[in-house]
């Protein structure tokens, strides 16, 4: 049995397991199962990933069973194993381990962990089946199931209303993205007459210049695909449009945030462009927009990340905008850099996460970072840790010397926008570069909330109860009163103490730390290396070395933009959150236009309900109201009872009476038969 | 000739049913349940004895009745074959199904089923046109009187509906099918199926067949009586209404008039095709404002049977293969879907989804086997609707861009009205005391719902098994109608040689 069918089907086999097993078998045995098989995925996909880091390993398909065959369409349950797919592997294991790990301590008192297991342990199996996919269809599958994952990972809490809301919403958006997605491989089949990606790609440079029709329309062939298929990625990975449900997602558990809307799932709208670069490289339309669409989203999001004050809505703009990198990555051809970034964020994102995560389960659950304050003295680890995924994400370094993983990543990306010299590219750069400010300024403002000023915390109702139960007060609305007076002595902790986590979770953000400081500096000849990196990528995506030659050529300016920029938004944060605190009421006093319009994230939701959720409710309302039961029942079978009743007088039963009358008729027709078969 | 296996597994039900009538009710449950699951096992001993590659027409009988004119001839090919097998796979499902729930005449109840089954086999093996006619007809009745004696408080109007619908489409047809066989000759179906029918009266004899199949289906805009019926009927009518009646229209286009009607199909394929394209954007939303659990998955099955005619009318393989699959998969996945509302209403007695809610907390079980069906209903790949919406899609897109383009955003309305109702019964909180405690499944109920679960993940993972029984018969088919198939929309032109070399150099050149 070849190691990777072991890799892929044993978190399917452990999700089984816990989730049907579920409350018979119990937690400790769901928990213990999941993660060993999560473990040891992860121990054997990093041998895979070295061995392709080496040098001695070679891109492979493993067949598994026949799936569709229809004439000329015949697709394979096969997993693919290339340089792509292994970096995604060690990713997507290494990740989903830690977050197995790390839930047994964040997830210690819910009472349904089984569930929360089977289904972690489910995701990661999707996922694993879309990185080593070798056909769309395959794909395909894999982007369904993740998406089936996040769906009830999201909703996980099911009690809650919000968090219904947010996995529909998340799974009905996606399905957006999935409506170009699946007509992208209709159309795939037409043109090249089969969905295995590596005989696309080959067969692809063939169809340059050809036309078809679509819609009534007559465009580029391969701009058309791409088109298409870059829906579903921008679905996925919730780019500019089909945004909205990722950071409603949060409604699910923190390791899900962490897991599947940072690290893994998220990027597979990244992954899909890269494994298909040869074929964008053949639409320059295609590739413009990918450019566009992602420097657009970078910005937003950045924008937006700004505003907010519930900390993993904070990193999920935050994801939203690296998404956005990673794209017009692609877009400007520096396939190998988006991979890059792709890598080192779902370390650094996961950690910033879980650390999130950590400094929630300290807080009694309160999310709102208005209500932290002076935390690094309480949670240290915690404090150490999501410092260094901030100087991960805002990409501290100096060139040459060492840089924490963004620093290499992100820096890359910028430099390859500028070098691409296309108008796109030109566009990217600038966005990027304001987007990075953007991005310092709001990760620091996090952290400077969270871990730094004075206690803000009894405002928090979280604590308020937290510290109320603490002290075993009886009447609630007294205490409650009680405690508001007290906040005033006690320098805003109401006397609540807030712990640091347990050591199940702190093993993964202590080795996240380490992947978010080291990841970029140990990788980055491997990936974006101008001489290095086409020998690592071994032709799985379509490394430019030309680019990544002239990125070394850029001016010294655009070199070190990102890094005063990221100084910059340092010092504005430390301005506006430890220097003076009034900074930001009299910002959003002067610009209250600005403020509530990025508040309000652009008003995207509120448009979207405007344009689509009510008028399709209206609708359906409307054509069942007035379509079925006024016009089709009324001048249909209605309109005819009416005449029937009217004109007969079958009124004592009406069953037996219509029975009959069709039985008669049954019997006319066949006499009718019979008189005509006998007199031929 | 070999031993008569398809007369018996029609009479064999028939003196079944006779039987019941006299019986206890307890003694009829028991009789019913041994006989479909002894006509379950002659299904699968007809599946596992069919020659994959062999003759078109297996298992061939023939007594002849008036001549040459009306006989009973009986054969079936792999089309038949696998909806024979769906039939017979139910059909257990069925009996179980109103074990408990039905109080009321059991004898009589599981008469009517039984004699149901009977007329469902022979449909589908009938070789004799008029042989057809009757059993198609006949096939109403049991289902007419399951709706209107053991119904729902509306049962009469809604059995009026059904059989208003049925009845004047049925009609038409007995006149097309008198003149063909006055024309050829013969009532002999494979004979017919290679009968070229005078492209002037095709027309006329394609809208009267389409009439009946149309209401069968059923298609927009004469689907409403399926709604009524699917509410009024007991779970078990509406599974066997959903998982094989609605199939009839399916295998009546495939069987005649396709491949009978080839010049007529073309040329008519805007009907259907427009008929198609506003059943699923219409049904659907429909669908989205429903506050009744069957209605809802009743209007859910006119958008599924839409994706059958589109793929029917694509005239390419992929479209046709595709849509027998999905007349297969929603006959398991809307079948199991009806169960799952039986379930809850067998507890609560109503279909108000309101009166729901948090049935996750209470009855896991039930939530994951409702889940599972959802997803497969929203066609999660995997499951067994995904490869047949999927092959049908590909074929509408070879077809016609635009009707692949309109009905994939069937996929879209679809995750949207199925996770709402998904999300208002078994997630949220209980509406109220009695709905919190209602208890999990109970062992009878696995037994009906965990079997069409294995086979939705087998159909959805290896549909292969299903597929290749039916390909040479879609080959037959296919030899009949791809002469007349209509000019794609697509229409891929190739680039000048200039560009296209310039391209290869800059391929050449990256890989460097």
């Amino acid at each position: 049995m070849e190691t990777i069918k072991l890799i892929v089907f044993l978190p399917l086999l452990a999700a089984m397991i816990a989730g049907l097993g579920n409350r018979m078998i119990g937690n400790v045995a769901a928990k213990a199962v999941t993660t060993a098989a999560l473990f040891i995925s992860c121990a054997l996909s990093w041998p895979i990933f070295l061995s392709f880091l080496g040098g001695h390993a070679e891109a492979h398909v493993v067949p598994v069973l026949d799936f569709i065959r229809s004439g000329d369409l015949n697709v394979q349950w096969s997993l693919r194993v290339d340089t792509l797919t292994a970096v995604m592997l060690v990713v997507v294991t290494s990740v989903s381990s830690l977050v197995h790990l790390y839930s047994w301590g964040y997830m210690s008192e819910d009472p349904s962990q089984p569930r929360f297991f089977a289904y972690l342990s489910l995701f990661t199996f999707a996922m694993l089946m879309l990185v080593t996919a070798d056909s769309l269809v395959q794909m395909f599958f894999g982007w369904e199931g993740v998406g089936l994952a996040s769906y009830l990972l999201i909703g996980f809490w099911y009690h809650k209303p919000s968090a219904n809301a947010a996995a529909i919403k998340a799974f009905v958006v996606n399905r957006v993205g999935d409506f170009g997605f699946s007509l992208g491989i209709f159309g795939v089949f037409l043109v090249f007459g089969t969905v295995s990606i590596p005989a696309i790609l080959e067969a692809a440079p063939g169809y340059a210049g050809s036309t078809i029709g679509f819609l009534g329309y007559r465009i580029d062939t391969i701009t058309l695909l791409c088109i298409l298929l870059f829906i579903g990625a921008m679905g996925k990975s919730a780019q500019l449009g089909l945004h909205t449900w990722l950071p409603d997602a949060m409604e699910g558990p923190t390791p899900v945030s962490a897991l599947i809307h940072a690290a893994t799932m998220v990027t597979a709208g990244v992954f899909m462009v890269c494994r298909l670069s040869p074929l964008f490289e053949l639409s320059e339309t295609a590739t413009t927009l990918v450019t566009y669409v992602g420097a657009a989203t970078a910005l937003f999001a950045a924008t937006v990340g700004t505003t907010q004050t519930d900390i993993k809505r904070v990193i999920a703009y935050s994801t939203c905008s690296q998404l956005g990198y990673m794209f017009f990555a692609a877009g400007t051809g520096a396939y190998g850099a988006a991979m890059f970034h792709l890598f080192t964020h779902a370390f650094f994102k996961a950690l910033l996460f879980l650390g999130a995560g950590s400094v929630i389960h300290a807080m009694h659950h309160e999310q709102d970072m208005r209500y932290y304050g002076g935390l690094r003295k309480h949670i240290p680890l915690t404090f150490w840790a999501m410092m260094a995924g901030t100087l991960a994400i805002t990409g501290v370094g100096v060139a040459g010397v060492f840089g924490f993983a963004g620093f290499y990543s992100k820096d890359a990306i910028i430099e390859a926008a500028f070098a691409s010299g296309t108008e796109s590219g030109g566009f990217a750069f600038g966005v990027a570069v304001f987007a990075a400010l953007l991005t310092s300024f709001y990760s620091w403002r996090l952290m400077f909330l969270t871990f730094f000023g004075k206690p803000r915390w009894s405002q928090s109702e979280h604590i308020q109860h937290a510290a109320h139960d603490a002290h075993g007060h009886d009447d609630h609305a007294h205490g409650h009163d009680d405690h508001h007076a007290h906040a005033h002595d006690d320098d805003g902790t109401l006397g609540y103490h807030p712990h640091e986590s347990p050591l199940p979770m702190l093993v993964p953000l202590i080795v996240l730390t380490v992947g978010a400081i080291f990841a970029g500096y140990f990788f980055h000849d491997a990936f974006i290396g101008a001489e290095t990196g086409g020998e690592f990528w071994k032709g799985s995506l379509a490394f430019n070395e030309h680019l990544m030659h002239e990125m070394h050529g850029v001016p010294e300016l655009v070199k070190l933009s990102a890094t005063i920029v990221m100084l910059i938004g340092l010092a504005v944060a430390w301005l506006a959150y430890i220097k003076d605190t009034t900074i930001p009421a009299r910002f959003t006093a002067t610009f209250p236009g600005i403020y509530q319009f990025l508040l309000n994230k652009w008003y995207w939701d509120e448009l979207y309900n405007l344009i689509f959720v009510k008028p399709s409710l209206w609708l359906g309302r409307f054509l069942w109201k007035k379509g079925d039961e006024g016009t089709i029942d009324r001048f249909g079978p209605h309109g005819a009872a009416e005449v029937v009743l009217q004109g007969s007088r079958v009124a004592a039963r009406f069953q037996s009476g219509y029975l009959s009358s069709y039985a008669f008729v049954m019997l006319l027709g066949l006499v009718g038969l019979a008189t005509w078969a006998m007199t031929r | 000739m070999s031993f008569p296996i398809l007369s018996t597994m029609i009479l064999l039900p028939v003196v079944a049913a006779f039987l019941t009538i006299f019986l206890s009710a307890n003694a009829a449950r028991w009789t019913a349940l041994a006989t479909t699951l002894a006509l379950f096992v002659l299904g699968i001993v007809l599946w596992q004895a069919y020659d994959i590659g062999g003759p078109q027409w297996q298992f061939v009988e023939q007594a002849p009745i008036f001549g040459q004119k009306f006989s009973w001839a009986l054969g079936i090919d792999g089309i038949a074959l696998m909806l024979i097998v769906l039939s017979v796979f139910l059909m257990p499902i069925c009996i179980l199904a109103s074990w408990d729930s039905v109080q009321k005449r059991v004898p009589e109840y599981m008469a009517a089923f039984l004699l149901m089954e009977a007329f469902m086999i022979g449909v589908f093996a009938a070789q004799d046109m008029f042989l057809f006619y009757i059993f198609f007809e006949a096939g109403l009745i049991p289902m007419y009187l399951i709706i209107g004696i053991w119904g729902g408080a509306d049962r009469i109007k809604a059995s009026y509906k059904f059989f208003l619908y049925t009845l004047i489409g049925s009609l038409v047809m007995l006149v097309a099918m008198l003149w063909m066989a006055r024309e050829a000759g013969t009532s002999d179906i494979p004979t017919l199926l290679q009968y070229n029918f005078p492209v002037e009266a095709q027309t006329w004899l394609w809208f009267a067949f389409f009439a009946s199949f149309a209401v069968k289906m059923p298609m927009w805009p004469v689907h409403t009586w399926l709604p009524d019926a699917h509410v009024q009927a007991p779970t078990a009518g509406s599974v066997i209404l959903a998982g094989v009646l609605l199939k009839m229209g399916g295998y009546g286009f495939i069987r005649f008039s396709l491949p009978m009607f080839p010049e007529a199909s073309a040329s008519l394929v805007w009907v259907v095709f427009g008929m198609s394209m506003v059943a699923v954007v219409y049904t659907s939303l429909v669908a989205l404002v429903q506050t009744d659990m069957k209605k809802l998955i009743a209007y859910s099955s006119v958008a599924h049977m839409a994706f059958v005619t589109i793929g029917l009318f694509a005239f390419n393989r992929q479209g046709i293969e595709g849509a027998l699959i999905v007349m297969l998969a929603h006959g398991l996945v809307s079948g199991a879907l009806f169960l799952c509302v039986g379930v809850i209403y067998d507890r609560l007695h109503t279909r108000e989804i309101a009166r729901y809610g948090g049935l996750a907390n209470n009855m896991p079980y039930y939530a994951l086997f409702f889940l599972f069906f959802t997803m497969a209903s929203v066609g999660l790949p995997g499951l067994a609707n995904f490869v047949g919406e999927f092959l049908a899609l590909v074929g509408a897109y070879e077809a016609n861009t635009w009707v692949a383009a309109v009905a994939a955003t069937g996929i879209i309305l679809g995750a949207a009205y199925m996770l709402w109702l998904y999300r208002r019964v078994a997630f949220g909180t209980a509406a109220g005391e009695d709905t919190a405690s209602m208890g999990d499944i109970t062992a009878r109920e696995w037994l009906t719902l965990a079997p069409i679960a294995a086979a939705t993940i087998w159909m959805g993972v290896y549909p292969e098994s299903f597929i290749a029984p039916m390909r040479n018969d879609v080959t037959a088919i296919l030899a009949r109608i791809e002469h007349a198939a209509p000019q794609s929309d697509s229409n891929l032109k190739m680039g000048d040689p200039k560009t296209l070399a310039k391209a290869h150099e800059a391929a050449h050149g990256e890989a460097h």
